[in-house]
């Protein structure tokens, strides 16, 4: 069974099963790098490997930035 | 307190404001701000604060007015390259508004001196450039329980928020809890910055840090604004405590300020 999500606003299949920091390694990003937001929340990064996507998920990847 | 004539003159566009009215411009007039930063996000937020009577403004910047600043630090003049930026910045001020006073900090933000800095202050505004303050400063607000509003800008991304886990939210390690690998994100010194864009969120900060003095609308702690110029949008998300946040949550790790790098 696979899930269509919307990953930075394009939409995307993915393996059902896929957890929040299997994604990040679906899409070669490295957690310490970026927030990850999941329908307007952003997942805590501590919940990372326990939150599945499920299917009609919207999600983004927040890049960490820290200019001034 | 009683207003003098040319501060009602000044203020009056305030003063109408049913939020803030009299007695809102007088609370601003008696409040404190610290400024992180006398940059890109710091210029436009020192220019509003002052201009909107924030009576005593602390900046702290250890730098010097360069050429290349001059794109985004709007603060500072061709005229004033080569002076402190703290003292470009306190010129500034004084050019808009000779009720508010700037408390001149020319020096690092370190382990050493931030707790007694930020205690004199009501709020603190995270305009600075790097991780390892960015971190320092919300592990120190959180230890003293100071409202820390936040800000940050990259090429023409932009990031917003308010932190304040003594009132109940999140803090900025419940959003990132440690900081990137040293040398993976750039800083706008390597990867640029639209001017205009540290404009916009130094506006941002700026009115988020009066909210929060005067205590109107709704806070923005608890949510992440997310600008991109390009694109034209901005994101509202949700950003709740993380109950296993290294600094304020049951599980803390960080039980006395220390650096992060």
């Amino acid at each position: 069974m696979s899930v269509s999500v919307i990953i930075n606003g394009e939409s995307r299949t993915l393996p059902a099963a896929l957890t929040v920091e299997g994604l990040l390694k679906e899409l070669g990003i490295e957690g310490r790098k970026v927030a990850v937001e999941r329908n307007l929340e952003i997942v805590p990064k501590s919940a990372f490997s326990a939150t599945h996507v499920a299917e009609g998920d919207r999600l983004e990847i927040v890049h960490f930035i820290g200019g001034g | 307190m009683d207003f003098t004539e040319s501060q009602i003159h000044r203020y009056a566009r305030h003063i109408l404001l049913r939020e803030v009215g009299g007695v809102g411009q007088e609370k601003l007039l008696k409040s404190k701000v610290l400024v992180i930063g006398a940059g890109g996000l710091g210029s436009p937020l020192i220019l509003y604060l002052a201009a909107a009577g924030v009576g005593t403004i602390g900046v702290i910047d250890d730098d010097k007015v360069d050429l290349s600043n001059l794109q985004r630090q709007i603060a500072h003049t061709t005229a004033r390259i080569g002076m402190a930026k703290v003292a470009s910045a306190a010129q500034a001020v004084a050019d808009i508004n000779p009720d508010v006073e700037v408390i001149e900090h020319r020096e690092r933000l370190g382990l050493d001196n931030i707790m007694a800095l930020i205690a004199d202050y009501d709020v603190i505004a995270d305009g600075s450039d790097n991780f390892p303050t960015r971190f320092l400063v919300n592990d120190a607000c959180y230890f003293a329980k100071k409202t820390l509003v936040s800000a940050a800008v990259l090429r023409f991304d932009g990031q917003l928020a308010t932190f304040k886990p003594h009132a109940g939210g999140p803090c900025y390690r419940c959003l990132y809890p440690e900081p990137p690998p040293p040398g993976q994100i750039p800083s706008c010194d390597e990867a640029g910055v639209m001017g205009a864009v540290a404009g916009v969120m130094g506006t941002l900060q700026a009115t988020e840090v009066l909210k929060e003095l005067l205590g109107i609308g709704e806070s923005m702690a608890g949510r992440l604004m997310v600008y991109d110029a390009l694109a034209a949008t901005t994101r509202h998300v949700k950003v709740n405590p993380d109950p296993e946040c290294p600094l304020c949550s049951p599980k803390a790790t960080i039980k006395k300020l220390q650096l992060s790098r």
